[in-house]
């Protein structure tokens, strides 16, 4: 009891409450209210980014269900990966709202599904996220599974990967 | 507390908050490899389509880890059995050990030779690749993956190999093989030059007493992935005829592959190998189960 009442003692005074993001400059992102995006530092926007010629023609689009199916094994591609264990904490840090708009964006138009491209380069937007060949390796089975899933043949998976596959030496930290 | 420690504080949690995030991880033994991309192994214990050996590195392992397989392939033939059993262990997908024991049952022909019924003809096989450039999968879809591979193959049935003529019971191969899967037509190829004076890859050991180099062989295959677990393919493989007893044929077969976990794929083929110590038309069945971690 003694040593309670002490403790109590040696409190100091009450201050008035410190603002623990002021003190470490902490600036709240604030998601976009319309696109629920959190705020990205400026760059410059340009299909070049997708890092791939799209295809010609419209067979890839239509293999991929045009820009619906498209959407949607990009977006299944992002919960899968959200949901292995493999590779869950590179996501974690990231905005997945911001992720399922622009990998879509750059899937459609990879396969020529009329869409432009707004995010950033593959260099710039996977730099010191420190992933791994066995990550990028995750990452490609997860999109498989989710091009099978919403049954797009094989050979249309391949042509599709063969896109994505030399954009490995920008993903890939050394 | 005052101010200074605050701003170290703040400082170092920045820091690590700008560290790279690193995924969970990731094992020793990763697994981390795309299905097939390791390859068969080859008769000689090596990774690569059953009787050819590619530039892939055996094991499921990617940049970071160790992988590790094992594999038994039966061939079946008119008048011979064969047995290939091995180990290998990829480094890095860097480097890829082999060791592997071929068996040749002679059977009948044993008789015929003079060596007795079932006499069967044993080589160990020593090897060593190590992955130079690129990668099967990724990166410029016009660089294969190269590797440059040496197999030291000790006979231990030597004197038989020097009663039908051969210079030596043991001899060391060189390899140097591309491969690349060329995703847009789902289609693997590999090619693969080899350095050998190995009478039928060994087993009539190597070279003759009157020619005695190292001859430039050809090993090609092509693959058409099916999905993500089945491939089929053709392969070619030219042999030196240095014996004068025997002649030598080049090989060639047909297979399938198919990986029934991530860790167990079967290869079936049919091959012909040609003529084999005078017998001809050997032509049969070739089974392999491989496990690889």
């Amino acid at each position: 009891m003694f040593l309670l009442a002490a403790a109590l003692l040696m409190q100091p005074a009450a201050e008035p409450p410190v603002d623990w993001d002021k003190e470490f400059g902490v600036e709240e992102k604030v998601r976009d209210p319309a696109t629920g995006e959190l705020p990205v530092d400026p760059y410059v926007q340009s299909n070049r980014n997708a890092g791939a010629t799209p295809f010609a023609g419209t067979a890839m689009a239509t293999a991929f269900g045009g820009q619906d199916g498209i959407r949607r094994i990009a977006h299944r591609t992002v919960e899968l990966s959200e949901a292995d264990p493999r590779i869950a904490e590179i996501f974690k840090a990231h905005d997945m709202v911001r992720l399922k708009r622009t990998l879509f964006e750059q899937f459609c138009h990879i396969l020529n599904a009329g869409c432009d491209y707004s995010g950033r380069d593959m260099a710039s937007s996977h730099k010191d996220m420190g992933v791994r060949m066995r990550d990028l390796n995750a990452l490609v089975e997860n999109l498989q599974a989710a091009m099978r899933e919403e049954g797009i043949g094989f050979a249309a998976q391949n042509r599709f990967l063969g896109k994505l596959a030399p954009m490995s030496g920008d993903v890939v930290t050394r | 507390m005052d101010q200074p420690l605050f701003r170290l504080l703040a400082a170092l949690s920045l820091a690590c908050a700008a560290t790279p995030v690193a995924a969970e991880e990731a094992p020793l033994i990763d697994g981390g490899k795309l299905l097939l991309t390791n390859g068969v192994a080859t008769i000689e214990g090596t990774s690569g389509g059953g009787l050819a050996t590619w530039s892939t590195i055996a094991g499921r392992a990617t940049d970071r880890g160790i992988g590790l397989s094992g594999h038994i392939t039966l061939i079946e033939l008119p008048d011979y059995g064969w047995q290939s059993r091995g180990v290998a262990i990829g480094i890095a997908n860097r480097i890829e050990l082999s060791y592997a024991r071929q068996n040749f049952d002679t059977r009948e022909v044993g008789t015929a030779l003079g060596l007795g019924r079932g006499y069967v003809l044993n080589q160990d096989i020593f090897a060593a690749k190590l992955r130079l450039a690129g990668d099967t999968v990724y990166g410029n879809a016009l660089l294969p993956q190269i590797s440059v591979g040496v197999e030291h193959k000790r006979n231990r049935d030597a004197p038989v190999a020097r009663a039908v003529g051969a210079a030596h019971g043991s001899g060391t191969d060189i390899t140097l093989s591309a491969t690349k899967l060329l995703l847009s037509h789902s289609v693997l190829v590999n090619a693969t030059a080899r350095l050998t004076k190995a009478n039928q890859t060994g087993l009539l050991g190597f070279g003759t007493a009157s020619d005695d180099t190292h001859r430039l062989q050809f090993e090609g295959s092509v693959a058409y992935q099916l999905s993500r677990r089945a491939v089929i393919g053709a392969e070619f493989r030219s042999k030196p005829d240095n014996l004068a007893i025997a002649r030598e044929d080049d090989w060639w077969d047909l297979f399938a592959a198919y990986a029934l976990t991530d860790h167990l794929t079967v290869t079936a083929a049919y091959v012909d190998l040609g003529s084999i110590a005078t017998f001809d038309q050997q032509r049969g069945g070739f089974l392999s189960a491989q496990i690889a971690f």
